[in-house]
C-alpha cells in the first residue's frame, strides 16, 4: 500500500512570532523554521506503517517555498522513500493546498493520504478535510488511532465529547491529533542517506491547478495585552481579591 | 442576505455554541435559517426554533446523518447552502470536520475560526495560536465560515418561533461508517461553556492528584481543564485539553494550577476574563497573564482554597 503524506514547512512552535510594524504579517526574517509539529506525527505514523508491513511506499509531499525542501529531506531522514515538493513562493490558502495535494493524488494514487490536522501559523484546520471532498474519500480527522486492516481503515479521533471511532473505505485521508504518536529523532546515518532519495519538483502549472483565492488577508495585529496583574502573598489574600475585588466567586 | 447557520447537537440536546454561532449571524446581519442535521433529533428542532432571531429551521432527518459523518452530512450543507450569502458552523470538532469540506464543495475558500465580525464580508481571526489577529476579506459568493464560540455573547435560547422545515435530501456516500464512541461523563459543567474553570498542569504530577482540582472546581461549580502536558503524560483524557490545539475557553475565572503556561496554552485561555496562577516556579510565564498569581505548592494551595470558598 502506497502512503502519501503532506508536510508543510512553519515557524518553530517555540517561536513567539511579533506583528510586522506595517501590520502586513507577521515578522519570520531570521526565524527558525521546522516541520509543523502535526506533520511530523503524520510522518511517524506512515513510517510505523511501513515498519508493520502494512505500507510499502512513503511520498512526502509539501507545497511551499524551495525552502520547503528542507522539511521534506527531514521526513526523507525519518523513513520516508521519496518527496515532491510543488514549489509556491505565495502563501497558498487551504483550498489551493488541497487542489495542488488533489493533482498528487491523481499521480501517485495513494490508498492512505496522511496530513496534519492544522498548521501551527495559519491555524486553519481545512486541506484533509477539503481534499477529502476533492477526492470523494472519507476523511479521518484528528485521528488519535489509525488501524488499517483490509480494504478499510479504523480512525478514532479526538472530539470534544471524547473519542469517537469511524471506519473508512480505502482510499481514504486521516488527519493527525497529537496523541496518534510520539515523533521519532533522525538519525545521522539516515540524515545522510535522505540526502539522496529522489525530489521531484513540481509546479502548480505543470499540475494544471489554479491557486486563485477569493480571500485577502487586509491587516494582521498584535492581540490585545492583558495588563500585568498581581502577586498575592497567601491562599487567604487570593480568595478575598476573588471575591471582594474581582468578585468571580 | 440569508445566512444558513448548522446546529450543533448531539441527536438530542442543541449544544450551547449554537447560540454564539447565531450571534455572529446576526451581527453579519440578514435572515438567518438553522440546519439540523440528524436522526430523531424532533426536540432539537423544537429547542432550534425557540433561538430568538432564527427565522426558519430546516431538518434534515435521516440515518445518514446521525453520527454527523461529514462524507454525507457535508454534501447536504453544499447542497442546501448553494442557496445562501453565507454559511455558519460552530468551531467545535464537528464543525471543523465537515465545514472545510463544504466549502470545497462549493469550491470557495473557508475562514476558519473567527472572533469578530467587521462586515458582511470581513472578519477578524486569530492566526499563530492567537499572537497575531487577522483581518480578512472574502469575496467568495458564498462565505464558509466557522465561528470561536468565545468571541460572541449567545442570544437568547428563547423567545423565537420560527418556522420547522423537514429537508427531503438524503445524502449517503458509503465510504464512511460509525463504529461507536466513548465520551467523557461528567456532572461538572461543559468546559467551553463553565463561568469557572480550574485547570491542571504537569505540576499535578500525576492523574489521582487531579482528585484535589476536581473538589475545588465542584465548591466552585467549576470545569476542569487540562494543559497538554497533563494529557500527553496520560493525566486526564483529551477532552480536557485547553490550548491552541485543543478547546478554547473564556470564563469568567480561569483557575491555571501547576501550568507553566506555554503559548500553545494560553492561546486557549487568554481571554478569559479573571485568571489566576498557582505554580510554586515564580518564573512560569502563566504569571505574565495573571490577573492574581499565588507562589505556592499547589498540594498545599489548593486544599486550602477548597476550604476557604
Amino acid at each position: 500500500m502506497k502512503v502519501l503524506v503532506a508536510v508543510k514547512r512553519v515557524v518553530d512552535y517555540n517561536v513567539k512570532v511579533r506583528v510586522k510594524a506595517d501590520n502586513s504579517g507577521v515578522d519570520l526574517a531570521n526565524v527558525k523554521m521546522s516541520m509543523n509539529p502535526f506533520c511530523e506525527i503524520a510522518v511517524e505514523e506512515a513510517v510505523r506503517l511501513k515498519e508493520k508491513g502494512v505500507a510499502t511506499e512513503i511520498v512526502v509531499v509539501s507545497i511551499g517555498p524551495s525552502t520547503a525542501q528542507e522539511q521534506l529531506r527531514t521526513a526523507l531522514a525519518l523513513g520516508a522513500d521519496r518527496a515532491i515538493l510543488v514549489e509556491s513562493a505565495d502563501e497558498l490558502n487551504s483550498l489551493a493546498v488541497a487542489k495542488l495535494l488533489k493533482a498528487v493524488v491523481d499521480k501517485e494514487q495513494p490508498q492512505l493520504v496522511i496530513l496534519g490536522k492544522q498548521a501551527i501559523d495559519s491555524d486553519n484546520n481545512q486541506t484533509g478535510q477539503m481534499l477529502a471532498a476533492l477526492t470523494g474519500y472519507g476523511q479521518g480527522t484528528f485521528a488519535s488511532k489509525v488501524e488499517v486492516s483490509g480494504d478499510s481503515v479504523a480512525v478514532t479521533r479526538e472530539v470534544d465529547g471524547g473519542g469517537q471511532t469511524v471506519s473508512l473505505k480505502l482510499p481514504a485521508i486521516v488527519t493527525t491529533d497529537l496523541r496518534l504518536n510520539e515523533p521519532r529523532y533522525a538519525s545521522l546515518p539516515n540524515i545522510m542517506k535522505a540526502k539522496k532519495k529522489p525530489l521531484e519538483v513540481l509546479t502548480p502549472d505543470a499540475l494544471g491547478v489554479s491557486t486563485a483565492s477569493t480571500t485577502k488577508t487586509l491587516k494582521v495585529e498584535a492581540p490585545a495585552a492583558r495588563s500585568a496583574g498581581i502577586k498575592v502573598k497567601s491562599v487567604a489574600e487570593l480568595v478575598e481579591k476573588l471575591k471582594n475585588e474581582a468578585k468571580v466567586i | 442576505m440569508t445566512i444558513l447557520v448548522i446546529a450543533e447537537h448531539d441527536n438530542k440536546v442543541l449544544a450551547p455554541a449554537t447560540l454564539n454561532t447565531v450571534a455572529a449571524a446576526v451581527k453579519i446581519g440578514g435572515d438567518i435559517h438553522l440546519l439540523v442535521a440528524g436522526q430523531g433529533a424532533g426536540a432539537v428542532a423544537e429547542s432550534a426554533a425557540k433561538i430568538a432571531g432564527v427565522a426558519k429551521v430546516l431538518v434534515a432527518d435521516n440515518a445518514a446523518y446521525a453520527h454527523q459523518l461529514p462524507e454525507n452530512v457535508a454534501p447536504l450543507v453544499a447542497e442546501l447552502g448553494a442557496g445562501y450569502s453565507h454559511i455558519l458552523a460552530a468551531a467545535t470538532s464537528n464543525g471543523k470536520n465537515i465545514l472545510p469540506r463544504v466549502a470545497a464543495q462549493l469550491d470557495v475558500d473557508q475562514i476558519s475560526e473567527i472572533i469578530s465580525v467587521e462586515s458582511a464580508d470581513t472578519f477578524k481571526r486569530p492566526i499563530y495560536a492567537g499572537n497575531a489577529i487577522a483581518t480578512v476579506q472574502s469575496s467568495a459568493a458564498i462565505k464558509v465560515i466557522t465561528v470561536r464560540a468565545t468571541g460572541f455573547d449567545p442570544v437568547a435560547a428563547e423567545g423565537g418561533s420560527a418556522a420547522v422545515e423537514a429537508v427531503a435530501a438524503v445524502h449517503d456516500a458509503g465510504t464512511s461508517s460509525f463504529v461507536g464512541e466513548e465520551l467523557a461523563k461528567s456532572d461538572r459543567p461543559e468546559l467551553t461553556a463553565a463561568k469557572i474553570v480550574v485547570s491542571g498542569g504537569r505540576g499535578m504530577q500525576n492523574g489521582d492528584n487531579f482528585k484535589h482540582l476536581y473538589a475545588l472546581a465542584d465548591k466552585l461549580g467549576a470545569a476542569v481543564g487540562a494543559s497538554r502536558a497533563a494529557v500527553d503524560a496520560g493525566f486526564v483524557p483529551n477532552d480536557m485539553q485547553v490550548g491552541q490545539t485543543g478547546k478554547i475557553v473564556a470564563p469568567q475565572l480561569y483557575i491555571a494550577v501547576g501550568i507553566s503556561g506555554a503559548i500553545q496554552h494560553l492561546a486557549g485561555m487568554k481571554d478569559s476574563k479573571v485568571i489566576v496562577a498557582i505554580n510554586k516556579d515564580e518564573e512560569a510565564p502563566i504569571f505574565q497573564v495573571a490577573d492574581y498569581g499565588l507562589v505556592a505548592d499547589l498540594f498545599e494551595a489548593i486544599p486550602e482554597f477548597e476550604k476557604l470558598v
